[in-house]
């Protein structure tokens, strides 16, 4: 790993780079009154003030509908187009947060878990991580709960961490970061000296020991608990549509005529109608063995299979509860 | 002890409900809370914050259990509790319903018709925000209005928070689910949205009663609310008042209506 120190100017000059250099570039931008990643070509348009984006940037690696494969019929003929992976561009994400990064990993284990998805991994491949570090947190987040933190640099390419004045601390972490540094490597300078980026982090407190929440879960399948937590809930999809790990997907076909395309597009384990069976029968009949589901799988089941977390802390299902299911409140009371 | 907590206790501990669907503190907002047991009955407030619709869990069979349930409902829940009546969805010996007046006081009421008595006289206020956003609508010509519904529901990522949170989506398959055949694309896309938006308007044409959980619900903020205000508006100039009347707009058939194209 490399440390670089960037001001200002460098940064303004670095970005230009990136954009002229041909990367698409997604950031958080404010909008009515809500922060969410849009691609952007100028750095001026980057939000600056905001704990967390409403949505995830899942959607850069796994978009809310994408075509798998696309076929024509003609006679007796079936001429078949698969995944084409040269209509995928270069992006950078900038200004994720460290959970953000950390969510890759989760979406990563879960895509090459049994089969190498082709279009996931060729997304990612083409994807440079520029995470922040976080100066602020608010309630919702417990990034230190899930082994996560403020300044965790587990899954970035760079990482910035800004510095009073103007500039910033750069942390190189992987090839294709160092790749992004030297688009424009005029603009970096080295240290002149050691920065204890600790200074400039978040205080985000551990709420729950995680190995705890493991073990309770363990024995929790009958527990009454799930029942009383999910009572509330409506059992829509906002959570898992916003969260950084969920990836739960349907496949639909489009098909018009002789020619149809075949979709992969975003589920919930919290619809009801998502374990369906055609026979009228429901494995998970109520929100309560839905809601069960969904917190065994993120720290149970991922965590056993593919020895990753399903839950990065990033809060964002808890900010987008219409009737406030909040993770942290229901971890901490399973932990106790 | 509020009298909310009081009267709460009081039908717990004489059985005459099996619980009090009401309002807690929640994390920085209040939401909607279960009350079963009399040691619970503390946690129960209302106050202006309390704004989820609680009227969405009483078509929930499974949530209300056997036995009576009571309601503290707000204006806007009472009035989807008087859309759900209308609409033949609940059963009065059901639910014994509650509300709380300004000055903190419990109204407890006999049945659905005082219900509908005591919300005869309170008028549908739209906040001043809420004005502006509907104000700008009205100022836009077609193609302004096609370009800014179609920017906003672009980002809709099909959740269904809307369908979820609405009292009135009480339908066991939504039109959204049926797929054969497949009125509507089901994954997110700009058709597969407005499409969705455009029909779940469609449906609640006549029968919205304006209390704004779709949007409040929505992660994005997606002012949906205004597609079936606008609707709500649309009836009261074409067909006459909403509430009071019976029956609802898309299921109501007068042969002297003014329009040929029906007969």
């Amino acid at each position: 790993m490399e440390k670089l120190y960037i001001n200002k100017n460098g940064l303004d000059q670095w970005f230009k780079q990136m954009i002229k250099g041909g990367s698409h570039v997604y950031a958080p931008v404010q909008g009515r009154d809500k922060v969410d990643f849009k691609r952007v070509t100028e750095l001026s348009e980057v939000a600056s003030d905001f704990v967390q984006t409403t949505q995830s940037i899942k959607k850069a690696v796994f978009p809310k509908a994408e075509s798998l494969f696309s076929y024509q019929k003609s006679g007796k003929n079936v001429e078949v187009q698969d995944f084409d992976a040269l209509s995928v561009s270069d992006k950078v994400l900038w200004k994720i947060r460290p959970c953000d990064a950390a969510g890759f990993a989760s979406l990563t284990g879960i895509f090459n878990w049994d089969y190498k998805d082709k279009p996931y991994n060729t997304r990612l491949e083409k994807t440079t991580l520029v995470s922040f570090s976080c100066s602020k947190s608010d309630s919702y987040c417990f990034c230190t709960s899930v082994n996560g933190g403020p300044g965790s640099t587990v899954g970035s390419d760079i990482q910035i961490t800004m510095l009073p004045g103007e500039g910033a601390l750069v942390e190189v972490l992987t090839s294709k970061g160092k790749a992004l540094v030297e688009l424009s490597a005029d603009s970096f300078e080295q240290l002149s000296k050691e920065i204890d980026k600790e200074l400039y982090l978040a205080k985000v407190p551990v709420h729950f020991a995680l190995e705890q929440v493991k073990e309770k879960l363990s024995v929790a399948f009958d527990s009454p608990v799930w029942q009383q937590q999910s009572e509330r809930c409506l059992g829509c999809g906002a959570c898992a549509f916003v969260c950084p790990t969920c990836a739960c997907f349907d496949i639909q076909e489009d098909a018009k005529g002789s020619a149809g395309r075949r979709i992969r597009c975003w589920d919930s384990c919290g619809f009801s109608l998502f374990t369906l069976h055609t026979s009228g029968h429901n494995p998970r009949p109520t929100q309560s063995t839905r809601w069960r589901q969904r917190i065994l799988h993120k720290f149970s089941y991922m965590p056993e299979r593919i020895q990753k977390m399903g839950c990065t802390g990033c809060g964002r299902c808890s900010r987008a509860c219409p009737v406030d299911m909040n993770i942290l409140e229901h971890l901490t009371s399973i932990a106790e | 002890m509020t009298k909310l907590v009081e009267k709460a206790a009081s039908l717990l501990r004489e059985g005459a409900v099996i619980k009090v669907i009401g309002y807690e503190e929640g994390s920085n907002k209040t939401r909607p809370f279960f009350c079963e047991k009399a040691e619970d009955v503390e946690r129960l407030i209302y106050n202006g914050r309390c704004t989820n619709n609680l009227a969405v869990y009483l078509t929930k069979p499974e949530l209300l259990g056997s036995g009576k349930v009571a309601v503290v409902a707000t204006v806007p829940t009472m009035r989807s509790i008087a859309q759900l009546v209308k609409e033949n969805q609940l059963k009065e010996e059901k639910f014994l319903l509650l509300t709380v007046t300004k000055e903190d006081e419990v109204v407890e009421f006999s049945g659905f018709k005082e219900m509908n008595d005591y919300l005869a006289d309170i008028q549908l206020v739209i906040d001043t925000k809420e004005q502006e956003l509907i104000n700008k609508l009205d100022g836009m010509n077609r193609e302004q209005r096609w370009a800014f519904w179609q920017q906003e529901l672009s980002s809709c990522f099909k959740c269904y928070a809307c369908r979820a949170a609405c009292p009135l989506c009480y339908c066991s398959r939504c039109v959204v689910e049926v797929n054969a055949p497949q009125w509507i694309e089901p994954w997110a896309s700009p058709l597969g949205n407005m499409e969705w938006h455009i029909n779940r308007a469609m449906h609640l044409a006549g029968r919205c009663t304006g209390c704004g959980a779709c949007s409040d619900a929505c992660p994005l903020g997606i002012p949906i609310h205004l597609l079936t205000h606008k609707m709500m508006e649309d009836i009261d100039r074409d067909f006459g008042a909403t509430f009071n009347n019976s029956g609802n707009v898309l299921s109501t058939y007068k042969v002297e209506d003014k329009e040929d194209f029906i007969r």
